[in-house]
């Protein structure tokens, strides 16, 4: 299921290279027929050719904010609980403060200061993410480095730098990593609603959420241009989701779940 | 009880500390002058002027923090250029639509989410259970926005029955306004609680009191309401609290879907009219809310556990 989502979303624009930005006036708010299956919206564009579209759009958001956020909060976790003393309080103070804002509200605020857009969105999620990361990876470095294998590393003379990113960061990394495959869902959910609110990506941008808000405003006259978008996005995070469990029994096989 | 209080908000004092940096920082980081931000493209140099010396501009970071922090005892949150008002009293009377749907949600997500888990967990693997493990894998995914915009359609296009936009005038007019907002925003919540609503109450059912009152004959309603179903609470507030930042986000995005004149569409509407000071308001009052819950919680852990009485004191 996730290969399926991945290739429409990489072959999906190649097979079907008809414009999903370009508009047909003639053929706006069709109900769904032969040649439109889902319809097509308020500019005349076909919805599943947009639909389609979207599904690069919003992988991308997934992927876009998940990547900076785990790289930076791994590594600023791995420090923090490697080293102790004053680099781990300032960074934890510094989590504090962060998570001491509801997630959301905290995004959007960061968005409205730097200005809507998919690119601001990416830098306010991830200057807001990062320390879910930090911290899984922090708690989880404090208990590697007592280990006997960080201990040994250590005797025979290797560099922190050497025992840091050989030794400890590929033990550490797991949990960051089973995290993250949730947390891409939730930021594909999130990038979406941005979306939706005219935050995110912007029109004429295949982004689903774009479209959801798009279709609201003729929801009366044509439905189907709101409903479509929004079944993909269950059905997409219901793959990821499952994939996430599946990830985690096979990375982690001792917890018994 | 009171020293407990007390004790309790003291430890809130480096939070509440953290997010007035937070905030204060926020505005720092737009490139450029704050001043001429926080004033808009219009504003006239004397107006300019004014505010570089009334913020401290000219001086150090931690010198404009502390007047920030003045401003902020004072109840001065600064001033809306585009609604012509204080910011506070902007932020005050959309305070209560928020609350009040926040509120609304949180009681439809415990009477959607504590009576399918414990119907859950009498009878794990049957249908019902499967089904409500469904429901938390497919509503995790369920964008609380599109739920909306379908609640809208079936209830108000298809079968127009309620209404849904606005707030409405009397105390009667709010229950059935926030009717689809609240219940859209408790059906994104519940796959998040149901899970280990569920693991609780199958954890309390094999608890040794429950036998016991089993044992002695008690009629089954009697120890699920006595016993079950009040054990089974703290966790159940446990996992609602952890959730309260989510819950906050939602009212943001379906206060937008529904046009509810709370602090969610007042945060949106800044935004799209570059209105720093109410961004920077509502942003603090959200932060502060979630604080609030959390030591709501708090207190509502010691009035179901009267055991907790005894160790806090």
């Amino acid at each position: 299921m996730i290969l399926f989502w991945i290739a429409l979303a990489v072959f999906g624009p190649l097979v079907w290279t008809a414009d999903p930005t370009a508009l047909n006036l003639g053929d706006s708010l069709l109900p769904p027929s032969l040649t439109h299956p889902f319809g097509t919206d308020s500019l005349g564009r076909d919805v599943l050719l947009r639909v389609v579209n979207g599904a690069s759009v919003d992988l991308q958001i997934g992927l876009f904010t998940v990547l900076p956020a785990l790289i930076i909060g791994s590594l600023v976790g791995a420090l923090a609980g490697y080293y102790g003393s004053f680099v781990d309080i300032g960074v934890m103070r510094l989590v504090d403060i962060v998570v001491a804002f509801p997630f959301f509200v905290l995004v959007i605020a960061i968005i409205a200061v730097l200005g809507p857009g998919l690119i601001n969105m990416y830098i306010a999620v991830g200057l807001v993410g990062w320390v879910s990361y930090a911290r899984v990876v922090r708690a989880e470095m404090m208990v590697a480095k007592q280990m006997d294998y960080a201990r040994a590393a250590r005797v025979l003379g290797f560099s922190d730098t050497r025992i840091l990113l050989r030794h400890l960061m590929p033990n550490v990394i797991v949990q960051a990593l089973i995290y993250s495959t949730s947390d891409f869902i939730l930021n594909i959910l999130l990038g979406s609603s941005l979306g939706f609110l005219g935050l995110g990506a912007q029109p004429p941008t295949p982004e689903w959420g774009v479209m959801i808000a798009d279709g609201y405003s003729f929801l009366a006259r044509a439905p189907w241009i709101s409903a479509l978008p929004g079944l993909v996005i269950v059905a997409l995070a219901a793959a990821f989701s499952l994939f996430g469990d599946g990830l985690a029994d096979y990375l982690r096989p001792e917890i018994d779940r | 009880m009171g020293a407990f209080l007390l004790r309790r908000t003291a430890l809130l004092v480096p939070v509440v500390v953290g997010i007035t940096l937070g905030v204060f920082l926020l505005i720092r980081l737009i490139p450029g002058d704050p001043a001429r931000v926080l004033l808009g493209i219009h504003a006239t140099p004397e107006a300019l002027a004014a505010l570089h010396k009334s913020m401290g501009l000219d001086r150090s970071l931690g010198a404009q923090y502390v007047i920030f922090l003045k401003a902020l005892i004072r109840g001065q949150l600064g001033y809306s250029y585009f609604f012509g008002e204080q910011v506070v009293d902007l932020v005050l009377a959309r305070l209560a639509p928020t609350l009040f749907l926040i509120g609304y949600a949180t009681v439809l997500t415990v009477l959607i989410a504590f009576p399918s888990a414990i119907l859950a967990a009498l009878r794990p693997n049957s249908i019902w259970d499967q089904a409500v493990r469904f429901a938390s894998i497919f509503g995790i995914g369920l964008p609380s926005y599109w739920l909306g915009v379908v609640l809208v359609y079936a209830f108000a296009i298809a079968i127009p029955i309620l209404p849904v936009a606005g707030y409405g005038e009397t105390i009667g007019e709010h229950f059935s306004f926030l009717l689809l907002p609240s219940l859209t925003i408790a059906v994104s919540l519940v796959p998040l609680v149901l899970r280990a609503l569920r693991a609780s109450v199958m954890e309390t059912l094999r608890a040794g009191y429950v036998d016991t009152a089993r044992a002695k004959g008690l009629a089954w309603h009697r120890i699920m309401g006595r016993h079950v179903v009040r054990n089974a609470l703290m966790p159940a507030v446990t996992v609602l609290a952890l959730n309260i930042g989510y819950l906050i986000g939602g009212t943001v995005i379906i206060e937008n879907v529904f046009a509810i004149p709370g602090l969610g569409g007042l945060m949106i509407l800044s935004i799209g009219t570059r209105d720093y000071p109410t961004i920077q308001a509502v942003t603090l009052v959200f932060a502060i809310l979630v604080v609030l819950v959390n030591l709501l919680t708090d207190l509502i852990y010691v009035f179901l556990d009267p055991r907790l009485r005894a160790v806090i004191r």
